[in-house]
């Protein structure tokens, strides 16, 4: 090495040192405020009223997503969680559809049996699904009956009846899946030497699993219009072989779904650590 | 060989960015350069100090102090981005990152912090058109 070069190598090597000397810096802590998406400071109470719910029959989504909604809310937000009686919307749309297509009454008529009154209990599955809910079994199907949302009349009657709280309902999609494809599997094998190796294979596998979309609609119960609306859609697969039930799957998805819907209605903080540097 | 010794300091200043501040003592206006840069340092130290008692509407002001005297300053702009994070303000902290990552896009520290804000920011940004 000649002398130059050492001297440039010299030289660069104590720039660098003098560089590093010179950055001071010092991690801290920080509490990254997320505000809520809505503001709900005009109400004191929510009412989780029902849910249009379809797909699965193993699941009855309106129920089990009313009980869990509650639930976090109760524990997660500051409004009072109302206690009622969860109302089977598909059994309200389908009612409201059946009185408007009702033809007058033709007094030369033959006698026949009287219709269900409106006010009657609809008939349960064995599931706790209704007749209605039952019946929808594509998005599709659930996309005919979104139009009750935009009911003010029938939403704000009923913020009437509670006191104009903030109401919570939408539509929840619930359904097997069956997905088939190459996936990556990671295994380990011993050597000829005995060592533990790690490979990864692609081999073909058939899963099984479940989708969820969950439609939230909030509504204003002073005057019955929707506030916000969000939807998504989660999905989760298991081994063809392993047998999980449709309840135990609705509930891992709710669970990634969840901190969204909390965060429309209360603030959150996300803590991390940055670089305050000198 | 005195010759070759300076040339190859002065790379090494070159690459790390130090040249400029030099250059421009050469061409006489480095006592006010110097200045402000002392004058943001004092701020910034105070902004630390003050944040990590977690008192950051008052490092928020430091740090925008420092800024405001010396525009230049890579770091204040950093801490101020960082100070804006935590109030909740995410397009001033995006746009102060912004300006710390165009005065000294080789921090590795810089870009980190900036990388780990992104990821909030997106996502509330996803949110917000939603």
């Amino acid at each position: 090495m000649t002398a130059s070069r050492a001297a440039i190598a010299a030289s660069l090597a104590l720039a660098g040192i003098v560089t590093l000397g010179c950055t001071s810096f010092y991690e801290i802590g920080i509490e990254t405020p997320i505000t809520p998406k809505l503001d709900v400071s005009a109400f004191q109470r929510v009412l989780v009223v029902g849910f249009v719910g379809g797909g699965s029959k193993d699941v009855d989504a309106n129920m089990e997503t009313v009980r869990l909604l509650r639930s976090q809310l109760r524990t997660r937000s500051q409004l009072k969680v109302i206690e009622a009686e969860v109302v089977a919307l598909a059994d309200v749309v389908e009612r409201t559809r059946s009185e408007a297509q009702a033809p007058a009454v033709d007094p030369a008529a033959p006698v026949v049996a009287p219709p269900r009154p409106p006010d009657a209990p609809p008939t349960p599955s064995p599931t706790g699904q209704t007749e209605a809910e039952a019946n929808i079994r594509s998005e599709r199907d659930l996309e005919s009956y979104e139009q009750i949302f935009a009911d003010v009349a029938y939403w704000k009657k009923l913020g009437e009846e509670y006191q104009a709280p903030l109401i919570i309902t939408g539509t929840v999609y619930f359904a097997p899946i069956n997905k088939s494809g190459i996936v990556e599997r990671t295994g380990e094998y011993a050597d000829a030497f005995g060592r533990r190796q790690v490979n990864t294979q692609r081999v073909w596998m058939d899963r099984k699993g479940y989708t969820l979309v969950p439609k939230l609609v909030f509504i204003d119960g002073r005057t019955g219009t929707t506030l916000y609306s969000e939807s998504v859609r989660e999905e989760i697969l298991y081994e063809a072989s392993q047998n999980t039930p449709a309840l135990s799957a609705y509930f891992e998805l709710m669970d990634r779904y969840l901190p969204s819907f909390l965060s429309a209605l209360s603030s959150q903080k996300i803590r991390g650590t940055r670089i305050l540097l000198k | 060989m005195k010759t070759r010794v300076l040339s190859a300091w002065l790379a090494a200043l070159v690459t790390l960015g130090v040249a400029a501040p030099l250059s421009l003592a050469a061409a006489g206006g480095a006592a006010t350069i110097d200045n402000d840069r002392e004058l943001a340092t004092a701020q910034v130290e105070f902004g630390i100090k003050v944040a990590q008692k977690k008192l950051w509407r008052e490092a928020a002001f430091r740090f925008e102090k420092a800024v405001e005297i010396d525009p230049t300053y890579p770091a204040a702009w950093n801490n101020l981005a960082i100070a804006y994070e935590e109030q909740g303000n995410f397009d001033a902290a995006n746009k102060a990152y912004g300006k710390a990552v165009e005065l000294d896009p080789g921090n590795v520290l810089i870009r980190q912090n900036y990388d780990l804000f992104k990821e909030i920011y997106d996502r509330i940004s996803r949110r917000n058109r939603r």
